[in-house]
């Protein structure tokens, strides 16, 4: 029982981790939270639906979905927030603007597809495995081993490549960078890229493991990533899949042993203790406010 | 891309006209007001009409903090719920009037907001906007999940009807419009003493800038928690009045839709005013109702005015006004000229 609760909790809590990269890449370059994030992933996923079910492959059809919503990252930046870069706006006003696309993008997916609950074909179930005498499904096996492979890729990517570097530099000193040549608004850009990437392939998986979407599937899971990725010290990379796989854990944990009701309120109590006792998160550096 | 002069459109000329016009304006206002039920003469527009005046109180509570303060809360509703809740709880088990719930309700909320606002704030910006969504997310779950006290996903129906000298005040009697104006009454009159006193003040510095207040003395923490302390017990009130008014309520009346909607109405009427709010509750609640074919899509427009409002007019249709020339206090003699 606890051992396949552990699995379970693994197995979303590797998704939180996912999803929980994309509010850390971009707080971390921005210092910005960004709520269209959530729907971001929904976006994902029902590209995905929608390719899917044209039955030009399965992998094309991910790969056109995982494209179109690192575009619309993109397209969310470029359209609405590099303007308010330019003008110098408070940064409230950003955060109240990605609030106000998340609805425009919610409500738009609710208008074009129903906001009823549609099937999503499973895609990863190879039947159950047993290791060690537990049983435990494939689907949750391939999940967790994708997930952990993109979360491999993308710190290669920020360690070791030329945009890495750049995006790093922008992190500590967007003015410094900009000096230095880099093209600071185009390290945004690819930024909210890789934020749409890893939301889209994270909402195909959680598609594919419950086998159900709907418009307002990108409420919860994003805000429970946020407090995953402020658990492990919002804009640390190896922060939010410690975050992501504690929240998931403790998820299935509670559930199980406290009734399901509560579930959806463990990340928020977790998210509110971790702000009241130590706001910079668990691998958070203390921030030093200049004058 | 840039619009030029959308700043400064000619609403300092309709300002001007408004001001010199005042003494003509406001009784005539407050007449129209009053007369309201017998112009209109619908109890649809009417219950229109008491919504805008539900959230009209809420959007000034939530300007209080957000709009004086600076201090984003998208955690709204949480007030609102609790205001409602509690007054229709009190009321169904102990058969108190409203009259007496409400302001317990209230007093309720205004508890709430001290317990989050005294740990809370030593959050600022971002952080703080987390906070209060996720203080109200739990809130709903406890109303949720709370089966014995407040009835789960069912809700409380049948809460008894606010009375006065034995006769239930309705919509068809208009008895619930004079409550809500004598209700929003209150509310405007006294966040307008607030905000114009010394609290108003060191308010509108710590929004400015939070550092320089802290170096001119200013206790933020004090005047940050008196604001979230007023601001929710408004938002009680209009909770309370809320479920006395529709006699039903469930969880589902107090979602993070609800504290979107009272942020989209403070920032289209403008951060620090008080008649934005009204101008802002009046043109999202009833336009919705009026114009049926968008209710579709209605939470996109909402959406896009945060967005358009954000980018082109961050200070709001009725913001930007406030600066008013510094004034020297009474018996310092000035010898400059110009500034006497």
């Amino acid at each position: 029982m606890f051992v396949e609760q552990l699995v379970n909790g693994l197995t979303i809590g590797i998704i939180y981790a996912l999803i929980a990269v994309g509010y850390s890449l971009v707080f971390g370059i921005l210092r910005l939270v960004n709520f269209s994030h959530g729907s971001v992933y929904a976006f994902g996923a029902h590209m995905s639906l929608v390719f899917i079910s044209m039955e030009f492959g399965i992998i094309p059809a991910i790969a056109v979905s995982i494209l179109l919503t690192g575009l619309l990252g993109v397209a969310i930046d470029k359209l609405s927030l590099e303007p308010l870069r330019n003008k110098g706006s408070k940064p409230i006003a950003a955060l109240i603007t990605t609030i106000g696309i998340s609805y425009i993008i919610q409500n738009m997916l609710m208008i074009l597809f129903g906001s009823e609950t549609k099937r999503f074909p499973q895609l990863l179930n190879f039947g159950s495995v047993s290791i060690f005498g537990f049983t435990m499904g494939s689907t949750q096996i391939a999940i967790f081993l994708i997930s952990l492979v993109l979360l491999l890729v993308l710190t290669f990517l920020i360690q070791f490549t030329k945009i890495g570097l750049a995006m790093r530099g922008v992190e500590q000193n967007p003015k410094a960078s900009y000096l230095m040549g880099i093209n600071v608004n185009r390290v945004i850009t690819f930024t909210f890229f890789l934020g749409g990437v890893s939301a889209s392939i994270a909402g195909t998986l959680v598609s594919s493991y419950y086998q159900m979407v709907f418009p307002g599937m990108g409420f919860m899971p994003g805000l429970k990533a946020f407090s995953a990725a402020v658990l492990g010290g919002i804009g640390i990379l190896y922060g939010s899949v410690f975050g992501g796989l504690v929240v998931g854990i403790s998820e299935t944990m509670a559930a199980t042993y406290l009734g399901g009701s509560y579930r959806d309120a463990i990340a928020f109590v977790i998210l509110i203790l971790v702000l009241l006792i130590r706001p910079n998160g668990i691998f958070g550096k203390k921030g030093i406010k200049k004058v | 891309m840039k619009i030029k002069g959308l700043e400064n459109i000619s609403v300092k000329k309709i300002y001007r006209f408004l001001d010199a016009y005042r003494k003509i304006i406001i009784p005539a206002l407050i007449l129209i007001m009053l007369a309201l039920p017998y112009i209109l003469n619908s109890q649809y527009m009417m219950r229109i009409v008491i919504m805008i005046g539900v959230y009209s109180i809420l959007a000034l509570s939530l300007g209080l903090i957000t709009g004086y303060a600076g201090q984003t809360s998208l955690g709204h509703s949480a007030f609102y719920a609790i205001g409602a809740y509690a007054s229709a709880i009190i009321s169904i088990n102990f058969g108190i009037s409203f009259f007496i719930t409400a302001p317990i309700a209230a007093l309720i909320a205004a508890i709430m907001g001290l317990l989050l606002g005294l740990p809370t704030l030593r959050l600022s910006g971002t952080y703080l906007a987390i906070t209060t969504l996720g203080f109200a997310e739990v809130i709903r779950m406890i109303a949720l999940n709370w089966n014995s006290v407040t009835n789960g996903p069912l809700g409380i129906s049948r809460i008894p009807r606010p009375s006065l000298f034995g006769t239930d005040l309705t919509i068809a009697n208009n008895g619930m419009y004079y409550l809500i104006l004598v209700l929003l009454g209150i509310t405007t009159i006294t966040i307008f003493f607030i905000v114009n006193s010394k609290i108003g003040r060191a308010l509108t510095a710590i929004r400015d800038d939070e550092t320089a207040a802290i170096m001119m003395g200013v206790k933020t923490t004090k005047y940050k928690v008196i604001a979230f302390v007023v601001g929710a017990f408004f938002a009680g009130l209009a909770g309370a009045f809320y479920a006395h008014m529709i006699r039903f309520i469930d969880p589902n009346s107090f979602t993070f839709d609800t504290s979107i909607l009272i942020l989209s109405i403070v920032i289209l009427g403008g951060m620090g005013t008080i008649k934005g709010m009204f101008l802002g509750s009046l043109l999202l609640i009833s336009f919705p109702e009026l114009l049926r074919f968008v209710q579709e899509y209605r939470f996109v427009i909402y959406g896009l005015i945060l967005v358009l409002m954000m980018r082109f007019r961050p200070q709001g249709l009725l913001g930007g006004q406030q600066k008013t020339d510094y004034k020297f206090p009474k018996g310092v003699v000035v010898k400059d000229a110009e500034n006497s």
